[in-house]
């Protein structure tokens, strides 16, 4: 990677972020978004590396989450709730 | 305090099935927060047995994630102003640990992100991994943090930025030399990862 591109691509990641937070959260009409005017090759390829950069970020964030979502419950968990039970149904004191 | 409502059977049982059904989620919330597996874990148990005892306050049909994140996230909060001495030693060790690593291999990647999460402000991390993994929508997010949606917002979009600038240019290395390419690793791996899911 080409150290002089740094700045470019966080300015684009910004703009990538609000976009897509303001997508994920009210779901607003995609439709109403204007789409920048088209760009020069190289600040495509730009936001394009960046966007990349943090789809690979996110996909290894949830594999980071699902391989402990897929781990075997440790045993400790479930004999927590065994002993809740044990002091019946109304649940112990505090 | 005391709600004296005669606890239903079944709706006891209804409640457990579905919080024993959250204890994977749970643990890797945990595990994301705390960085150090076993301290997760002490968490996560500790969140199930507080949501146990407060299963009266709990409405059946309404959302037992986020109930059960909250938990988990207020008790790790009241825990960090315990120890806030620890969670500092940690962050040195995980430094150091990140500056040590250079194998560009791809499982290395994924513990680069690991450490690099560590290095950002809990705030950012938790936003992050609520959002991007955990599966909640920007509000519920905000419900679990107790905060504004749109500080949410800005707090996943400055916790991206933070771990691409780590992976990237290697922010975390005081020496100066790469400490390895840990970005490219997890890019390496993208067009695999990101297939169809």
């Amino acid at each position: 990677m080409e150290p002089d591109e740094g700045e470019g691509v966080l300015c684009a990641v910004e703009q990538d972020d609000e976009k897509d937070a303001g997508d994920r959260a009210s779901s607003p009409d995609m439709t109403q978004t204007p789409r920048p005017a088209p760009r020069s090759v190289d600040q495509d390829a730009a936001v394009d590396e960046a966007r990349l950069r943090q789809q690979a970020i996110g996909v290894r964030l949830r594999q980071m989450f699902d391989e402990v979502v897929n781990e075997p419950i440790p045993d400790d968990f479930l004999a927590i709730l065994r002993r809740a039970d044990d002091k019946g149904p109304s649940g112990g004191p505090s | 305090m005391i709600q004296r409502t005669t606890p239903d059977a079944a709706s006891e049982a209804d409640f457990k099935l579905e919080l024993v059904a959250l204890i994977p989620q749970l643990r890797a919330f945990a595990r994301t927060l705390c960085g150090d597996a076993a301290a997760a874990d002490d968490l996560a148990q500790d969140t199930v047995l507080k949501a146990w005892d407060a299963r009266a306050s709990f409405q059946m049909g309404t959302n037992m994630k986020a109930w059960t994140f909250m938990i988990l996230r207020n008790q790790f909060y009241s825990e960090k102003r315990r120890s806030w001495r620890q969670t500092q030693l940690d962050q040195e060790a995980a430094e150091r640990t990140l500056v040590a690593v250079d194998d560009p291999g791809s499982p290395v990647a994924l513990d680069e992100l690991r450490l690099a999460m560590q290095m950002l402000p809990s705030e950012q991390r938790e936003a992050l991994i609520l959002v991007g993994a955990g599966g909640f929508a920007y509000e519920e997010a905000a419900d679990i943090c107790g905060c504004a949606v749109g500080t949410v917002k800005s707090r996943v979009s400055r916790a991206r930025r933070a771990l691409q600038n780590i992976l990237t240019m290697g922010a975390y290395d005081r020496d100066g030399a790469p400490a390895g390419d840990a970005m490219g690793a997890i890019l390496a791996d993208a067009e695999r990862l990101s297939g169809p899911r």
